[in-house]
């Protein structure tokens, strides 16, 4: 369909026959190139690479920390990585700013020589999307959910000026950089021996939640869809998180890759944190909102009982109540009663 | 190629540099654009007393959310013949359209309390100017920081409240009201309230400006609140206020937006 001939054809790529044992070595490894010494060396014409792990075969990812956004991490915090196939590499998520993009980038050409084809976004929250502009170049297609555009479009006047505020970006319209592929349901990504299945979720954790489905390692990588040691947080719908959660379970996954957490986890067993967390939410809210509680009667009270359950607790509890109390009030009345029988009188 | 090197070492210098005076420039608590020009701006040169005889002002500190920071005026005195708060302003300093709404209230009103949901966009204060009946204004503000977190203060267009879009539900905290006295009640009102800022070149969507900008609250068909909003105000706008209603009768909304749309509302109230 698509012409997915990389700009210079991988002289004999070295995934294919080599490739197992290989990066089984590399997996022991584990890639762990650390300290910013490496900068100083001009032989080494790129950016530092970042540390990777090999999750799976041809299955990369870097782990994120549970910082909050801040001019020294400049909110380089999720976790990011690529996946690499015979023809193509796709990457799934760029980082919190365009040099962790680029360090990403220089982590993937120290693995493979096969191109990058596709550079996939999660959702639009910085920490995922502001390493894009790292990758943009001829042959490089973008992909991300059908409202990803809009998204982006949003919240730049805002985010721009957090970014110099608050992350210590300078950052411009050139580093949003919205996808050339939409997925409106669902793709597939051919990568040469493996194919990724992206999906695009109804609002959950945000209006453009996209989860990808590696075929070839069974690997499911959900983004922010799913948190694990850090708080979740809701910026699109409670209950449509929550439904999300009720229906991932049924794609079969030998382990799943979080947005914020470890590298990697089992499936579906990784939801049972998040799903209880955001439960209890939904469950207290209402129960506050029957008893005419207001909104900030709710967010002071609701939920405390989680706190030694996650990190970041303190930053965004309060917050996802705040959303979840505006989003529940609209919620349809549960089903009224049964009427009495209206044919005949009451005593 | 070596360039490069050097451009992210310039780079990461002049970020270094750069970002932390930034931070804690923006943290300070900053009244220049208030006396500058915002107060001559909506008030010329009404004298103006930080007095704390009419209101108070309650947000977070620290605004989670910055699409929803709960704000609460609470009024000093109830509304008599006497002594009543004809009007409250709201005044965010650092938002892109530093009105956010105002408030006028009634005899009918018993109470000139309001507490509603508000887009926050930077670190800046809010402030609350009260107009008492005999003509003098009081101000009340809160800082507010804005968080760092992932949201932003965008209003949104989502599929599932298109369904309900114009729809408006007054809620009470009890079954009844107490007749005679100021009896509160919550205004829920489904508007997705865009602002209609956006980056342009990123998306061929473009989503208008559309928000709420007349709330006419009437008892009986004497005024209980009017409400002049603007694009401050959260996604789907919120209202906590108080009705002192003296016999039973009914509660009237008539909203309008700045496409001209309009939407009405009623609820009886018996005692
Ligand atoms: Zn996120």
């Amino acid at each position: 369909m698509r012409d997915l001939a990389p700009k210079e054809p991988p002289t004999p790529s070295p995934m294919p026959s080599l490739a197992k044992p290989f990066c089984n070595h590399l997996k022991a490894l584990s890639l762990l190139i650390g300290g910013l010494g490496n900068l100083g060396f001009s032989s080494h014409p790129i950016a530092e690479p970042l540390a990777i792990k090999e999750v799976a075969n041809g299955v990369y990812v870097h782990q994120g920390s549970h910082l909050l956004p801040n001019p020294q991490n400049h909110g380089e915090i999720a976790n990011i990585g690529f996946v690499v196939g015979n023809h193509c590499v796709a990457v799934i998520d760029t980082g919190g700013s365009q040099e962790q993009g680029q360090r990403l980038k220089a982590a993937i050409t120290t693995t493979t020589e096969v191109p990058i084809c596709y550079v996939i976004n999660t959702h639009v929250h910085p920490d995922h999307i502001y390493g894009n502009r790292a990758f943009k170049s001829p042959g490089v297609e973008f992909v991300g959910h059908y409202r990803l555009a809009a998204a982006m479009a949003m919240r730049a006047p805002y985010y721009l000026v957090q970014a110099k505020d608050q992350l210590g970006l300078t950052l411009n319209a050139e580093d949003f950089v919205p996808p050339d592929l939409e997925v409106r349901d669902t793709l597939d990504l051919d990568l040469g021996g493996r194919t990724l299945h992206l999906i695009a979720h109804p609002k959950a954790h945000t209006d453009n939640d996209l989860s990808i489905f590696d075929t070839a390692s069974e690997t499911l990588w959900l983004g922010d869809l799913l948190f694990m040691g850090h708080v979740p947080v809701i910026d699109g719908s409670l209950l449509g998180w929550l439904k999300t959660i009720d229906q991932l379970p049924s794609i079969t996954a030998k382990r799943v890759i979080p947005g914020h957490g470890p590298i990697t986890a089992l499936w579906p067993l990784a939801l049972a944190g998040e799903k209880r967390y955001l439960e209890s939410l939904a469950h207290d809210i209402r129960a506050a909102q029957k008893a005419n509680k207001t909104i900030e009667q709710a967010m002071n009270e609701i939920g405390q009982e989680h706190r030694a359950d996650w990190q970041l607790f303190d930053d965004f509890h309060r917050r996802n109540i705040a959303s979840g109390f505006a989003e529940l009030e609209w919620e349809d009345p549960s089903p009224e009663p049964p009427m009495k029988n209206p044919g005949r009188s009451n005593p | 190629m070596k360039t490069l090197i050097i451009r992210i070492l310039l780079t990461l210098t002049l970020l270094t540099l750069s970002g932390l005076p930034l931070l804690a420039q923006a943290e300070g608590e900053d009244e220049s654009q208030w006396t500058s020009h915002l107060k001559n701006q909506f008030f010329g040169d009404r004298p103006i007393s930080e007095d704390h005889e009419a209101i108070e002002i309650t947000a977070p500190y620290r605004a989670e959310d910055p699409a929803l920071v709960p704000i609460q005026i609470t009024s000093k005195f109830p509304q008599t013949g006497t002594q009543f708060i004809k009007k409250v302003t709201v005044i965010i300093d650092h938002n892109p359209t530093p009105f956010s709404a105002s408030f006028e209230f009634t005899l009918e009103s018993g109470k000139a309390d309001i507490a509603t949901r508000m887009r926050v966009n930077a670190y800046t204060y809010i402030r609350a100017i009260a107009e008492t009946n005999d003509g003098k204004l009081h101000m009340a503000k809160a800082f507010v920081k804005a968080s760092g977190g992932c949201s932003a203060p965008i209003g949104a267009d989502s599929e599932d409240a298109k369904a309900r879009f114009g729809k408006m539900k007054f809620k009470f905290d009890q079954d009844k009201p107490t007749l005679g006295s100021a009896n509160p009640v919550q205004l829920l009102i489904s508007h997705p309230n865009i602002t209609g800022m956006q980056m342009d070149q990123i998306s061929r969507i473009i989503q208008p400006a559309h928000y709420v900008t007349d709330v006419k609250v009437s008892f009986d068909g004497k005024p209980v609140l009017t409400v002049k909003g603007d694009i401050a105000l959260s996604t789907d706008p919120n209202f906590r206020f108080y009705f002192a209603p003296e016999k039973a009768g009914e509660l009237h909304v008539d909203i309008k937006d700045n496409l001209g749309q309009q939407f009405s509302a009623n609820q009886s109230v018996n005692p």
